[in-house]
């Protein structure tokens, strides 16, 4: 059996070869309905140059996906393209020189002038180098509201979290669950972010986030984000699920009033046949501060020996970013193009939402371009403890938080 | 005196027979060279590097870059750990216990010569098949609240019934325990029926001779019998304990919150997750020196104790 397979792959990579294709093999973590759906707009234009797209999808989230990446790039068999987030995770892969160098596809590209906001091409720079292909823009900074779930309850869709907080006892009296929040700590960990870029205001987020400075985490501006985020965890009684997905869909079959999670989300409710304003409202910044933090998912390229494979991974890079493909695959899996120059086929209103805010220049980076993975661990340990421990006070974990981002690098 | 003069020349002369122990017994000693290297280069060699490499700041790729003692002191300052160690010992000390009790009870009542032995021999076995990881699907399936065992006696009609440990911090390594019976227990429980049938019939004829009964006989003369069978079971049960983590990942990925984290997953989510090896190294260095501190005296008690007596 395993004798045969190899010799059909054999066969298959010497005709691949005679025709002077290739086969790439793209590890990524996108197993939803609406992510699957996107990447295979990559695979359709990728297999319509005549070449091969291996797909090596991984199932579980970028926790899973990304320790199997790196033990593949380290032991030698490197695929040739890997999904990673914007941000440090792939900082000393870069270092060590197992990344290829793009720098001559993103000037061919013209990249620098096309790539808005520049900050995610900053973000694939280490020392003047271009090492990754930015592909979409994400941003946390969202929360998404069943209004079939408020209408059922007799209540107005909230338009902020100061509102929402003040309908949730009331939603809950009715029977429904008033935040959907998934049992994975990155989920939590991620919640809390965007309440406290939406609640503290984005000089004191910054100052956490950027500046590490552990006394902005002891500041009045947090003290309120801790004890919100406190209040919020009675919210989600009654909602017992792992993954965003699944989180999701309780906002969707209206036994949800609201999930915070960032702009991926769309893709479910677009799966689901849902119009946005009808069935679904959305709240970027939960409708407090608008502004967005704006990471992605970017593509990096393992170095090969064999040349041709080197220049299929260049092809393959300029392809993510040609315009068509930036509108194919963002229209799919509800994230914005990483173009400036680009016009969405279905711009539903959520997504012109953040159109706009994306033109008028309201961003900040996000989190992950700030944080070591490391210190991102360690803040998901914490806010899970905390999410799931009634017996927490915010005052404690305030105190624990400042002492992680104190000793971050 | 005497002694002193025929030692040396005895030496000469196994010498002179035999050139050198090296050399004694040669091709099998060629055969055993694989074994040696692996046991010295993969098991040693790999301890100490990691050993070594838990005092460094080694991150996504390992440096040496010394850091001293850092990585151990936050390993203990870090809530996250002394929990792993709590739910391991929590896990070991009932996984322990239920998988010999209830191992050899299977066995002892297989063992009463019942009809169809074959047939519950393998459904008590079967679970051993799935690995870990089907098997914590399974279980988080069937303590799911809303899909599995709640859900059916309510529908039976107690509806006040409440069986819920997987979204209960307290409660939630029970949940891990069920289903580490459950695919554990069987093949401890064949091990113990390959021992009780090891045990000569006329050791039961000669109790039922002296008036002994069943559970005695079983209690006081075929248990202290199988001593070697249980010190087999013991070190795979110990192995199974440590080693404790898809099972985890499948049914609760450590949740709610940590409540259910073990060490070995701390070490992958150290290493993998967080893209910090000197942490997971410095923590899976720590979970040797459990290892060796309840194995030493264990082994010594065991197999030093023997030679003495």
């Amino acid at each position: 059996m395993k004798l045969r397979i190899k010799l059909l792959s054999a066969t298959a990579i010497c005709a691949a070869t005679t025709a002077g294709a290739v086969d790439l093999e793209v590890m990524h973590w996108w197993t939803s309905g609406g992510e699957a759906n996107a990447v295979a707009k990559f695979a359709e234009a990728w297999t319509a140059t005549g070449n091969t797209w291996v797909d090596g999808a991984i199932a579980g989230g970028g926790d899973t996906a990304r320790p199997v990446m790196v033990s593949r790039i380290i032991g030698g068999d490197p695929p040739a393209a890997f999904q990673f987030n914007h941000g440090r995770q792939a900082e000393e892969l870069i270092e060590a020189g197992l990344l290829l160098d793009l720098t001559d596809v993103a000037e061919a590209e013209g990249w620098a002038d096309i790539v808005n906001p520049s900050s995610l091409l900053d973000a694939c720079t280490v020392d003047g180098r271009i090492y990754c292909a930015p592909v979409n823009i994400h941003s946390w900074q969202w929360m998404w509201l069943s209004n079939a779930a408020y209408e059922n309850a007799g209540l107005a869709v909230p338009t902020t979290w100061t509102e929402f907080a003040e309908s949730a006892p009331a939603l809950q009296e009715a029977g429904l669950t008033p935040l959907a929040m998934g049992g994975q700590s990155w989920q939590q960990n991620g919640a809390f972010g965007v309440m406290a870029l939406a609640l503290a205001g984005e000089e004191a987020w910054l100052s956490v986030n950027r500046d590490k400075n552990a006394e902005t985490v002891m500041g009045p501006e947090y003290t309120r984000v801790f004890e919100a985020f406190g209040a919020a965890r009675e919210f989600s009684d009654g909602l017992n699920v792992q993954d965003w997905n699944q989180a999701t869909a309780a906002v969707i079959n209206d036994t949800a009033g609201a999930q915070i999670m960032g702009d991926w989300a769309q893709g479910e409710f677009a799966m689901a046949g849902e119009v946005a304003g009808e069935d679904y409202s959305c709240l970027p910044g939960l409708g407090e501060v608008a502004i967005l933090d704006t990471g992605g998912d970017a593509f990096y390229f393992p170095k090969q020996d064999d040349p041709e494979i080197e220049a299929g991974q260049k092809e393959l890079a300029a392809m993510l970013l040609s315009p068509e493909v930036q509108v194919s695959f963002n229209s799919a899996k509800g994230s914005l193009p990483v173009r400036g120059d680009v016009d969405l086929t279905s711009v539903n209103e959520c997504t012109q939402k953040g159109l706009d805010l994306l033109a008028n220049g309201n961003i900040v980076p996000n989190g992950e371009s700030f944080l070591a993975p490391d210190t991102i661990s360690q803040l998901n340990d914490l806010m899970t403890e905390f999410w799931n421990t009634p017996a927490m006070t915010a005052a404690e974990v305030q105190e624990q938080y400042s002492d992680i981002i104190a000793s971050a690098e | 005196m005497t002694i002193s003069d025929t030692r040396p020349d005895a030496g000469d002369r196994a010498a002179a027979r035999r050139p050198s122990r090296l050399f004694r017994n040669l091709p099998s000693k060629i055969a055993m060279l694989p074994l040696i290297f692996t046991a010295v280069v993969v098991f040693l060699g790999g301890t100490i590097w990691t050993v070594v490499y838990s005092f460094t700041k080694s991150g996504l790729l390992p440096r040496l870059s010394w850091a001293g003692l850092d990585q151990y002191e936050r390993l203990w300052s870090s809530r996250k750990w002394i929990v792993s160690i709590e739910n391991l010992a929590i896990y070991g000390f009932f996984s322990l216990i239920g998988t010999l009790v209830i191992g050899f009870t299977l066995a002892a009542l297989l063992d009463r010569k019942i009809r169809g032995e074959a047939v519950f021999r393998s459904i008590f076995l079967y679970p051993f098949a799935l690995s870990f990881i089907v098997t914590g699907l399974v279980w988080q399936w069937i303590l799911n609240p809303e899909l599995g065992l709640q859900n059916v006696v309510r529908e039976m009609g107690w509806t006040g019934f409440s069986f819920d440990p997987l979204n209960n911090p307290d409660i939630v390594m029970f949940g891990l325990l069920i289903a580490g019976l459950w695919q554990g227990t069987g093949l401890i429980m064949c091990i113990m029926l390959a021992g009780l049938r090891g045990i000569d019939e006329d050791i039961w004829k000669a109790a039922r001779v002296d008036g002994i009964g069943t559970v005695k006989t079983y209690i006081r003369v075929i248990i202290p019998m199988m001593r070697p069978v249980f010190v087999t079971s013991l070190v795979l049960i110990g192995a199974g304990i440590v080693k404790l983590y898809d099972l985890v990942v499948a049914q609760t990925s450590g949740g709610p919150g940590i409540s259910s984290e073990v060490p070995a997953k701390y070490v992958m989510t150290a290493m993998f997750g967080g893209q910090n090896l000197g942490q997971g190294f410095a923590a899976s260095t720590m979970m040797l020196v459990m290892v060796v501190i309840i194995l030493i005296p264990w082994a010594y008690l065991e197999f030093g104790g023997k030679k003495h007596g």
